[in-house]
């Protein structure tokens, strides 16, 4: 990836008694599409509106291009915002909306509806300008924001919880055309959501946090795979987290037996944690498995079952498209790289 | 839900009997003759004329003047108030508009005649004058103390409304503003301002009505002559007892009030 | 969350515009503890015209006769204000608009042509002007304060609550009494209490109407105003200003303690 484009460095933030951010340092690229992603009260927003200008940090720097404008007022960013509600102005209809920052920068009238109809267009919204904005629906208000933001050619765009308030089926496609907008216009996306769905299929790179902390940055693929603690594993798909000894590389003991892995790097008899996902499970006949248990519980999820099978210390739950009836004696599978050994965290 | 249709009944009976009927009666009235003992049902304009005839044009023409001034200083210093008001945390905004109701709360008489007291030539303004060595100066019975009465009398009649258009205002379509570019006095010209119109229209309409037909301001804060149309109602009813007349005023005002509404609701159509 | 703080400017408006609201309520406060008659300057504290005020005839009946005309009136037209309400809002026929439009007519009316209509009406009905005339017309003008209130309250409710009673077999009478009715109690009350305070504070309506023998407390300082005022009348008003402000302290500690849970909880994400 190109140049890095904002960097945070030590960034904290109390609210009244409250630390809400305790210490973020991230670096965000140019042309990135960057997902913030936690629970709410995480404090995923807060640094959002930090790097828009909405708040100021209590300590710490934001660098845009190099230099430092934690105390500059968003209107002197050159970075937008599609806000969690749209917050489109009522008094306006659609292409005045989008039409506001250009305006205000006193751009030719001509220029001004040109870039509008084009906006619209990549919105997929033409024909809409003269529409009154609060009668359209949900799906319709958030391509004006955007289209209002983007108009403005800033070199990041800020976006939080965007799609929060529209219903499931457009969410799946406006998933979509928020990506390929993001590369059409090749500039910075900065995502704000609590969905990690959303944040898998849509990021570059995703960025977990919880209790204004960041748990790990990284590529989808390696927030998925190799989680690096309890709560990302726990946060991201369903994991079956068990405690153990890192024997030495390569191998690791839990659960009274020792097994292959693919995690090195940590030192002899430490004790860590290990994340087994569900439909990295299988079952087997008890005999070709070390750990075995009881069926006791099993669901249809349409594309799979969900089994859980109970060993003599803990519940496994196990993803696999084979039927097993509960009762049954059966083993537990799986392969080397399958095992995502993780530091152990005190408090979660 | 036709059961309620009965509960309905009371209230038409009621608004029927003693809001419309009275009000027909008053337009009656104002075109007949000596209507006061029976209702002999001779149209005329007599009483329209005699308005015109007489310097009675100046009472409307000073009491239509002295409402826009009232309504315009309320606006502005009461906007700004309450712009002020809406920035606070949500509770102090409630603490605050609590404070500006309850002046309201006092008799109204009391609080012009505390007016009185303070503007009067011995009062307490000209006493303190006094002891800074400094000439007294005149302020009641002028144009000045009967602004002053009428602007703190219905000054909350223009903060409340306008507060509430203000503070029910998605904040986050300010922080919109400035996100797209707006400096902060553009964001108010462009963004708050214009939403808060309806309240602000609301408020203007509200005090507007108050001050044009007041009477018992001006009369204590300006003198037993300060004529508007208020006291020439009060006195053709009370002391001259030509009703008729009285008639055809109030049916004036209350024209020219239907005028200003209309006009105002027609701005706030325009505005969405 | 983005509450700026306000500017000292900002701070000291508003500090000037809440002393000059609140100087006449101070001059009134201070000069009924003054010893001496006139208004214009303190000579020291005495409580001298509250012993005079209560000994006062005249006065205390203007008083009481105030009391009686509010609280009645604000009973009376909380009980139509009420059902008006509930007609208005529940029934959808062609001549609604006009109807509301009538139900507010009395608080956009003047006071004074409100005033002189009911003059000139209760007159033609050879009504003798006295209480039941003053009844009627602050009913008239207290009406519309409780219906606006009850209308917003019952157009922000849930008509399922309503059908869900019927639905379980309920009357419309008992629907009314049981669900309707506790539901729409706060907005009848606050409606009330604004009417009653309109009531004891009119001047304007009841010159009008108020007869020659009958004097409310209103029309008590008004006459009191233009011939001379005895500082009695700033010491009633001082009690009466303790008993609204005990009043207010009273309903929001009523509200606090059984409301309990306000929107306290802040976003912080």
């Amino acid at each position: 990836m190109s140049n890095k484009l904002i960097e945070l460095k030590d960034l904290t933030k109390n609210f009244d008694d409250q630390q809400v951010l305790r210490g973020i340092n991230l670096d965000i690229y140019e042309n990135e599409f960057l997902t913030l992603l936690g629970p709410s009260g995480c404090g995923k927003t807060t640094t959002l509106r930090i790097i828009a200008g909405f708040e100021e940090p209590s300590s710490g720097e934001v660098l845009f291009n190099g230099i430092e404008i934690s105390k500059l007022p968003p209107y002197k960013r050159e970075i937008n915002t599609v806000f969690q509600k749209y917050a489109l102005f009522p008094h306006l209809n659609v292409a005045d909306n989008i039409a506001f920052g250009l305006n205000l920068k006193k751009v030719d009238k001509s220029v001004i509806a040109q870039k509008v109809e084009r906006m619209l267009k990549m919105v997929g919204l033409e024909g809409f300008e003269k529409r009154d904005v609060t009668l359209l629906s949900g799906g319709q208000q958030q391509r004006v924001a955007i289209a209002r933001a983007l108009v403005n050619e800033p070199k990041v765009l800020l976006l939080d919880e965007p799609l929060g308030a529209l219903d499931a089926k457009i969410r799946k496609q406006m998933q979509f055309e928020l990506k390929k907008i993001q590369q059409e216009v090749g500039i910075t996306f900065i995502y704000v959501t609590h969905d990690q769905e959303e944040a898998l299929t849509m990021s570059d790179t995703v960025v977990v946090m919880n209790n204004g902390e960041i748990q790990q940055i990284g590529s989808p693929i390696d927030i998925y795979n190799e989680p690096e603690n309890r709560f990302v594993a726990n946060f991201i798909g369903e994991s079956n987290i068990i405690e153990g000894v890192m024997v030495k590389d390569f191998l690791v003991e839990f659960d009274g037996f020792r097994f292959e892995c693919v995690d090195k790097g940590f030192e002899e008899m430490e004790e860590i944690e290990v994340v087994l996902r569900p439909e990295d499970l299988d079952i087997v006949a008890p005999e070709d498995a070390k750990l075995t248990g009881v069926v006791q519980n099993t669901t249809f999820k349409g594309v799979h079952y969900e089994i859980l099978v109970k060993t003599d210390l803990r519940i496994y739950k196990v993803q696999t498209t084979d039927y097993a009836e509960p009762g049954r004696k059966v083993g537990l599978s799986f392969e080397p790289e399958d095992v995502h050994v993780m530091y152990k965290m005190g408090a979660y | 839900m036709k059961h309620y249709k009965k509960m309905i009944q009371p209230y038409v009976v009621w608004a029927a009997l003693l809001i419309v009927i009275p009000l027909i009666l008053i337009a009656l009235y104002a075109f007949t003759e000596e209507g006061n003992e029976v209702l002999t049902l001779s149209f005329t304009w007599k009483n329209f004329a005699k308005f015109l005839e007489s310097t009675y044009v100046n009472v409307v023409v000073k009491s239509f003047w002295l409402g826009i001034i009232t309504t315009f200083l309320c606006l502005l210093l009461g906007y700004p108030l309450a712009f002020i008001i809406s920035r606070f945390p949500e509770k102090t905004q409630a603490t605050l508009i609590l404070l500006v109701t309850i002046p309201e709360w006092i008799n109204m008489l009391l609080r012009t005649y505390a007016w009185m007291n303070i503007l009067a030539d011995n009062g307490i303004i000209n006493q303190l004058l006094d002891l800074l060595g400094m000439r007294p100066v005149n302020m009641m019975y002028t144009d000045f103390s009967v602004i002053l009465g009428l602007v703190c009398n219905f000054m909350p009649f223009m903060i409340i409304p306008i507060h509430t258009s203000l503070s029910k205002m998605d904040k986050s379509l300010i922080e919109a503003a400035y996100d797209l570019g707006a400096t902060p006095f553009q964001t108010f010209r462009k963004v708050i301002w214009k939403l808060s119109i309806p309240g602000v229209l609301n408020g203007i309409m509200m005090v507007f009505l108050l001050s044009v037909s007041t009477f018992v301001i001006p009369k204590l804060l300006g003198g037993g002559q300060y004529m508007l149309i208020g006291n020439l109602i009060e006195s053709q009813f009370i002391s001259v007892g030509d009703w008729n007349f009285g008639s055809a005023i109030s049916l004036i005002l209350a024209v020219i009030i239907l005028i200003f509404m209309s006009l105002m609701k027609r701005m706030d159509k325009q505005e969405e | 969350m983005n509450v700026r703080k306000s500017s000292i400017w900002e701070r000291i408006y508003l500090g000037i515009m809440f002393l000059v609201m609140y100087l006449p309520i101070g001059v009134v406060i201070a000069f009924s503890f003054n010893e001496s008659k006139l208004p214009v300057r303190f000579t020291g504290f005495s409580l001298v015209w509250y012993e005079k005020l209560f000994a006062d005839h005249a006065m205390m009946e203007a008083l009481l006769n105030s009391l009686i005309l509010g609280v009645l009136s604000c009973l009376l037209s909380a009980v139509i204000g009420t059902l008006g309400a509930v007609g208005l809002s529940r029934t959808r026929w062609r001549s609604r608009g006009l109807m509301e439009y009538i139900s507010i007519l009395p608080l956009m009316i003047p006071e004074i042509i409100l005033g002189m209509v009911l003059m000139a009406f209760f007159y033609m009905l050879r009504l003798p002007f006295g209480m039941l005339t003053l009844l009627i017309g602050h009913t008239i003008f207290c009406v519309p304060y409780i219906l606006i209130e009850v209308k917003a309250r019952l157009e922000g409710l849930d008509p399922f609550l309503e059908e869900a009673a019927r639905d379980m077999g309920a009357g419309p009478l008992r629907t009314f009494r049981d669900v309707t009715l506790p539901l729409v109690m706060p907005a009848v009350l606050s409606g009330s209490l604004l009417a009653f305070a309109m009531s004891m504070d009119d001047v304007v309506i009841s010159i009008f109407i108020n007869g020659p023998r009958l004097s409310t407390l209103p029309i008590k300082v008004y006459t009191q105003i233009k011939t001379g005022v005895t500082p009695e009348i700033n010491a009633l008003c001082t009690i009466m200003l303790a008993a609204t402000v005990l009043a207010f302290a009273a309903w929001y500690l009523c509200k606090k303690l059984t409301g309990g849970k306000e929107e306290d909880e802040q976003q912080v994400d």
